[in-house]
């Protein structure tokens, strides 16, 4: 392999596990709800969109950036609330697709929420940072990905902080252990369940603001949740560090997938191969790479 | 028969006397539009300039010749299953001109429904190829621009910046495309002209809906191409835009298609866009006499349809003009020979079949510059549309070329087998144009 074949190969796997990085970001909020309660929240993606369009439209009606940010993770935290007190209460002890269909639903009616109170215009954020790539070695590394991936770190470590040093999280991980227990010990399972929401949102904000800076704030922002759902098959449904290490691997898949398999297969198999190899996992170990195996009893 | 029962008659009579009457003065256009989902900016907008203009000719002419323009909407979020419901529920209302769905997909379900109901559908600037050729097509009008006149109108414009069609030999272009039927339209027509003007062409597909594009990206900047042409959709194009800047390719040397060149494309991407080309059939801006007409007449009457004023003369909104320009005058040109009446769809597939507008009663019309002109035949559905590029200077865009004219003679062949191949498929007797317009035209001297 020559040299400038070797740059090229770095380059497109280090854009690979840049971009995984994004997907991680996306997948971490199915996972904090999952942990849980067991449900796929399909509405991950409603909320992300909801999320960016807000802080945007804050923002272009003169709002500064942190003001914009707090009054729409406090709106994202009203939202938390409203889904357990009409969603998740009413439903409980349900079956999980019960539960699953639930969130379909409600992903459409945030759409359409967000679409009504903020309409349907495409919208630019610009976050400060500047995207010209940086040169390293011969390869080009995109600046704004750099940082994207470091704000996906800090958000995770504060993630692990607040759920391994502070009582609710403390709460949260006993939730998620054994829900019966929990409440059996006196846990008030709502509060936990608001709080995960809030989280959820919370991490549905930081991917908004990042995605929406990369693709523009616009609808197709939900559809980012596409991209989350192999990199769960591939991490485990209940694993933070199995969205982040299942984000990097499919990052890398599908660039070097594209670009090496690509051509020989047609092109665009991006949007595919990322399935495939989750897919084959699957059929390997169930539960993913960090997830924990379910064992029900008969 | 009782007295009673001729009191029943005369009332049924008067009542369908009035109906008539109604009807008479109605030219209705259903509209299959898209406010919301992933593709509402350019459904809101184009949808808005052709209402606006719709709502100008009533207000202003007090409709056409009299006859007034109504219309109503169907959202179908630009879903194909949804626009084909809004089909069967708006087709019975009386005195349908045309359909209009600014959609490949919708329009593609369509064909063989409309050609059924004898109505035409338009495809401005979009659908089929091979129906331009309207001896198999009889229903379809892919005005103003279809995609392999997109193709050659790009490659005609590129060759004048290299300063001339020889010089592009030897050069090499990427195609960067949509992974949709409408991406890959235009992929043969791409390596034909790459074959015929000997430069070098790599076609990349990006898989729906766009939204990831950075292994697409490196390739391109290992193939060193000289342009890229962007055929995108969406989200696609701002994430194109952007990623281009991120593998550092120059935003001037990248050349948008006809559905790459919206505000909408650019904004998004910032500052990655500017410098950025795209080609167009409607120059975007509110200067042009009959966009200050709307702002006049119908928006200062707060009777716009777009809800922020600041989109009036985007490039959707003009070409929702452009797109209500040429419906109108289909209408009119038809009355002319059917009466000022509501015409049936069939009487406005004939004002299509003879919408020529040429440089003078464009600008007669309040559109000098907006757009060039059309020449619409029973044969040639397309109508020898002419495009201009523009050029995104981080505000807006600027009018970089004159009006261009795709290599229509190239082309012709092309489309004709594929139509024939169409004609054979599906057992269409192709017309006798020459026959057509033959009769017409006795028809209209003994008027004479």
């Amino acid at each position: 392999m020559e040299l400038a074949d070797f740059q090229f190969f770095v380059e497109v796997l280090v854009g690979g596990l840049l971009s995984g990085v994004m997907y991680s970001l996306v997948a971490i909020g199915f996972v904090l709800i999952y942990k849980t309660s067991g449900v796929l929240n399909f509405a991950q993606g409603a909320l992300l969109l909801f999320a960016a369009l807000t802080f945007v439209s804050l923002v272009e009606k003169g709002l500064p950036f942190w003001a914009a940010f707090a009054l729409t993770f406090a709106a994202l935290t009203l939202i938390g609330i409203g889904v357990e007190r009409a969603v998740l209460r009413p439903l409980v002890n349900q079956p999980p697709i019960t539960l699953f269909m639930a969130t379909l639903g409600l992903s459409y009616i945030i759409e359409g929420a967000a679409q009504l109170i903020w309409g349907t215009q495409v919208h630019a954020l610009d976050l400060g940072i500047d995207d010209t790539p940086i040169d390293v070695a011969g390869v080009f590394i995109s600046t704004f990905d750099l940082v994207a991936a470091g704000v996906a770190a800090a958000m995770v470590a504060s993630l692990l902080a607040f759920f391994r040093f502070t009582r609710i999280g403390l709460a949260f991980q006993a939730v998620a252990d054994d829900q019966f227990a929990a409440v059996a010990v006196g846990l008030r399972l709502h509060r936990v369940w608001v709080v995960v929401w809030t989280a959820a949102g919370l991490v549905a904000l930081v991917a908004g603001l990042l995605w929406g800076a990369r693709l523009g704030v616009q609808f197709s922002l939900s559809l980012v949740v596409l991209k989350a759902l192999p990199v769960l098959v591939l991490g485990g449904f209940d694993s933070i560090a199995g969205a982040i290490v299942g984000g990097l691997i499919i990052g890398a898949v599908e660039k070097l997938g594209e670009v090496y398999l690509g051509p020989l297969l047609g092109g665009g198999i991006e949007s595919w191969i990322a399935y495939a190899v989750a897919l084959a996992l699957l059929l390997v170990k169930p539960s993913g790479l960090f997830g924990r195996p379910s064992t029900e009893r008969a | 028969m009782t007295i009673k029962h001729w009191l029943r008659a005369a009332a049924v009579a008067s009542v369908a006397l009035t109906s008539a009457a109604a009807l008479a003065d109605e030219q209705y256009f259903p509209l299959q539009s898209y406010r919301v989902g992933p593709y509402a900016a350019g459904g809101t907008g184009f949808f808005g300039g052709f209402i606006d203009y719709l709502n100008l000719i009533n207000t202003r002419d007090g409709g056409v010749n009299g006859v007034k323009l109504t219309w109503s909407e169907g959202e179908t979020q630009y879903e194909v299953e949804r626009g084909v419901e809004v089909y069967e529920r708006l087709k019975n209302n009386p005195g349908v001109a045309a359909w209009n769905p600014l959609s490949v997909g919708i329009a593609y379900a369509m064909i063989d429904r409309i050609t059924k109901d004898k109505v035409p559908l338009i495809t401005i600037n979009h659908g089929r190829t091979d129906s331009t050729d309207g001896r198999v097509f009889p229903y379809v009008f892919p005005l103003l621009l279809n995609p392999y006149s997109e193709t050659s109108g790009i490659v005609n414009y590129l060759a004048g910046r290299e300063g001339g069609i020889e010089k592009l030999k030897g050069k090499k272009i990427v195609v960067l495309y949509h992974g949709s039927p409408y991406g890959k339209e235009t992929i043969p027509i791409y390596d034909l002209l790459a074959k015929q003007f000997g430069f070098e062409v790599q076609q990349i597909e990006v898989p729906h809906p766009g939204n990831e594009q950075q292994a697409q990206w490196l390739t391109i900047r290992r193939a060193k191409p000289d342009y890229v042409v962007l055929r995108g959709w969406g989200v696609m194009n701002p994430v194109a835009l952007k990623t281009a800047q991120k593998t550092g390719f120059p935003a001037d040397h990248i050349v948008g298609n006809v559905w790459s060149n919206s505000e909408e494309d650019v904004r998004p991407a910032g500052d990655a866009a500017k410098g950025y080309v795209a080609i167009t059939t409607q120059a975007s801006g509110a200067d042009y006499p009959v966009v200050q007409e709307i702002i006049k007449t119908v928006y200062d009457a707060n009777k716009g349809n777009l809800q922020d004023k600041a989109r009036i003369g985007s490039v959707y909104h003009n070409l929702g003009i452009v797109n209500g320009i040429l419906n109108v005058e289909a209408i009119r040109i038809a009355q002319a020979k059917f009466g000022k009446r509501t015409l049936t769809g069939d009487e406005v597939r004939w004002g299509f079949e003879n919408l020529r507008l040429d440089e003078a009663r464009v600008a007669a019309l309040g559109a000098k510059g907006l757009f060039h002109s059309i020449n619409v035949t029973c044969a040639n559905h397309e109508g020898d549309g002419r495009v201009t590029f523009q050029q995104w200077d981080g505000q807006k865009w600027k009018v970089v070329s004159d009006w261009i004219a795709p290599d229509w003679k190239l082309l012709r062949p092309i489309i004709e087998k594929s139509a024939a191949q169409y004609a054979v498929e599906h057992k269409i007797e192709p017309r006798d144009c020459a026959r057509e317009e033959a009769a017409d035209s006795v028809r209209k001297a003994s008027a004479e």
